[in-house]
């Protein structure tokens, strides 16, 4: 996993509530048993007004110069709610996006950020307004993102610090294989089991 | 000396099952069963193979075909989804190279994860479950903790055994007194999500509670738990209780004779402390309760099906406005009016949430002896293929296409994009799946989901329809 430690970028801002993982990545968008290659199908029914040719909808802000390279996407409470699909993270980190600002997360869908190197960042709705509002007005802002620290800053001069959980934090700074970081309990988790089996002997029937 | 807090039901099964608590303040877990389906299940098993990793426990390691599958009689691996094929294929492959248990097409026992895993036993009181499907709470309603994960998480589960997972807060949602004739468990949580918001469950893990609750039989709360996550909670779960062990006795993967026993003794223990301290409590009067139905694109935009569409006018938070506009103008709805004697275009009744034996039992009730309004397609996919022998063995597919329903082989179908199918652009449909999401049931279809019943009610009057004025007292 690419590990993510600093990061400045072009922020796209996208206020909608409740933007579902459906919307992120159509179903009909996942065609193979693949990782690689959604970035084309993010946010199709919004970004194509016609999906089956891929005629851009111009409206659409991913589609704006320059938000069309943009790197860090500003949103709405409950971002990626709905379907546990890990395509919709795998699609927008094939489109280069690598940190989400919003005030609230689904939850299935933020573990997912966080095991693909993107950095999900958790703002009050007032402040993720505030920002929208800013690159709206100067798109070619950058926005920069200091995970060690937990910072934000705008172009502005505006900073933030942000919340995020210890063990996210260092999955993501170190990039690191979640299964090898575990498997360094594997003395305690074999402890367990050979415990769990005497006093939950039906679970191993 | 202070004593110590009761613990709730979720901080129980939580504890039973810690490993370590890991440096980050997150808890190893361990991990007692692991459902996969063949659209994300495939992803994560190419994935440990290509680590070259194993499955630790393959016995306690589950799947089915569900997701891709085409639900019509006579199928087999292809669909009509472009690239299905793939998907089948590669899941067999893996689930047979890594000895787990598949529940394949043409096996009696495949259907929906989520209906197959109580169905067979495998999902049980006090376990943790897994599966990269969201709608895995539902099986909380046995009394299990268990979640929706990613395929990455999967491999991780499959890998360890384990997963290591984030503190999540405690909330209890009481539905008190009786519910009313024609109301259902779908009715209960659409209520709560249209009041709390579709982000009202967000960190939390939420336990269903009080008297409409206990008075839910264990299908019924399955749709409750099924629709958690559209609450946006972590899961959701209801304390194990006798019907809920009469429920489990006697299922293929259950605990039997000496092992039942101890079980349930175990079983008999899990429930929150009248000291357990909830971090939020929402308690919902369930006597007044009228059977809901979605309006807009998001599960809270609900209403009463008596009721009238909201005005977003009258909305203060800006943001939510906006979406309700959005909304309205994609379903084509005039905020002020009523929705009820709105036409529809379709009727579908199947999913994870709403396609038991008893949700079948319950809308062939209002079928029997009528038909479907002319012009209206109406399809029915029974939940499991066991569901499907059941309701035939009692005749009520004959109720179903006698009065005009498609009569389906299992999978989740129209839910979403199953099978490859979809209903069309601009097509209203009535429907008992969980999500209204734009695009999730067709590109530009307009859905709007209620309960089985009321879905038959309004295929039956072509037009949204509130049930009990068609629903027989006396059945």
């Amino acid at each position: 996993m690419e590990p993510f430690t600093t990061h400045s970028g072009i922020a796209a801002p996208l206020i909608r509530i409740n933007i579902d993982t459906d919307a992120i990545i159509p179903s009909r968008e996942m065609k193979r048993v693949s990782k690689d290659g959604l970035g084309e199908g993010m946010f199709a029914n919004w970004r194509y007004s016609n999906v089956a040719t891929r005629e851009e909808n111009p409206d659409f802000v991913l589609n704006r110069a320059p938000f069309r390279g943009a790197t860090i996407l500003l949103t709405g409470v409950n971002f990626g709610c709905g379907s546990s699909r890990e395509h919709a993270v795998w699609a927008l980190k094939d489109f280069g996006i690598r940190a989400i600002i919003a005030p609230s997360f689904g939850s299935i869908f933020y573990g997912n950020c966080v095991r693909n190197g993107i950095l999900p960042i958790r703002l009050a709705e007032e402040t993720v307004a505030g920002l929208a509002d800013m690159h709206e007005k100067n798109p070619e802002a950058r926005l920069a993102i200091d995970l060690p620290a937990q910072r934000l800053r705008d172009a502005q001069g505006g900073e933030w610090s942000f919340d995020i959980a210890a063990a996210d934090k260092e999955m993501l700074l170190e990039g690191l294989d979640q299964i090898a970081m575990t498997l360094k309990h594997d003395d305690s988790i074999r402890a367990f089991m050979a415990r769990d089996r005497e006093t939950r002997p039906w679970i191993y029937a | 000396m202070a004593q110590p807090l009761g613990k709730t039901l979720a901080e129980r099964i939580w504890a039973q099952h810690t490993i370590t608590q890991l440096d980050g303040g997150a808890t190893l877990l361990y991990i007692d069963r692991v459902f996969l389906h063949e659209r994300t299940g495939s992803i994560a098993l190419k994935g440990l193979e290509a680590a070259g990793r194993k499955v630790r426990e393959p016995g306690q390691v589950f799947c089915t075909m569900d997701h891709i599958v085409d639900t019509f009689p006579g199928r087999g691996d292809d669909t009509r989804m472009p690239g299905g094929r793939e998907f089948i294929v590669t899941t067999r492959a893996a689930a047979r190279a890594a000895g787990i248990h598949l529940f394949d097409i043409g096996d009696p026992n495949q259907g929906i994860v989520h209906v197959v895993s109580p169905e067979q036993g495998i999902a049980l009181p006090g376990v943790t479950l897994v599966c990269p499907d969201s709608h895995t709470g539902t099986v909380g309603a046995l009394g299990a903790l268990a979640w929706g994960i990613g395929s990455t998480e999967a491999e991780h589960a499959m890998a360890t055994k384990t997963l290591a997972v984030n503190p999540q807060k405690q909330m209890r949602v009481r539905f008190t007194g009786q519910l009313p004739f024609g109301v259902t468990a779908k009715d209960m949580v659409l209520a709560l999500i249209g009041r709390h918001g579709a982000a009202g469950g967000v960190g939390y893990i939420v336990e269903f509670a009080g008297l409409a609750v206990e008075a839910l039989e264990i299908e019924a709360r399955f749709t409750l738990c099924n629709m958690a996550i559209e609450f946006g909670a972590f899961t959701g779960l209801i304390a194990p209780d006798e019907k809920t062990f009469a429920y489990v006795e006697g299922r293929p993967f259950a605990p039997k004779g000496a092992q039942w026993d101890a079980a349930l003794a175990h079983w008999r223990t899990l429930y929150s402390d009248a000291d357990a301290q909830f971090d939020e409590e929402i308690v919902i009067d369930a006597t007044g309760i009228a059977p809901q139905i979605t309006w807009g694109t998001s599960p809270q935009h609900e209403i009463g099906v008596d009721g009238l569409i909201p005005d977003p006018a009258a909305e203060a938070d800006g943001n939510r406005r906006t979406a309700m506009e959005r909304a309205l103008s994609y379903m084509d709805l005039e905020a002020g009016k009523p929705l009820a004697g709105t036409p529809i275009d379709a009727a579908f009744i199947g999913s994870c949430t709403n396609s038991r034996l008893s949700d079948l039992r319950a809308a062939a009730e209002i079928l029997r002896g009528r038909k479907v309004a002319e012009g209206v397609k109406a399809i029915c996919v029974p939940g499991s293929s066991r569901v499907k022998a059941a309701a035939e063995a009692e005749g009520l597919d004959r109720v179903f296409t006698q009065a005009g329903f498609e009569w389906r082989e299992s999978g989740c179908s129209m839910c979403f994009f199953a099978g490859g199918e979809s209903f069309g652009r601009e097509e209203r449909v009535i429907t008992s799946t969980n999500r209204n999401f734009e695009n999730r049931q067709g590109p530009g279809t307009r859905s709007h989901l209620a309960s089985p019943t009321s879905v038959a009610a309004s295929a039956v009057m072509g037009q949204i329809t509130d049930v009990r004025t068609l629903a027989r007292k006396d059945a």
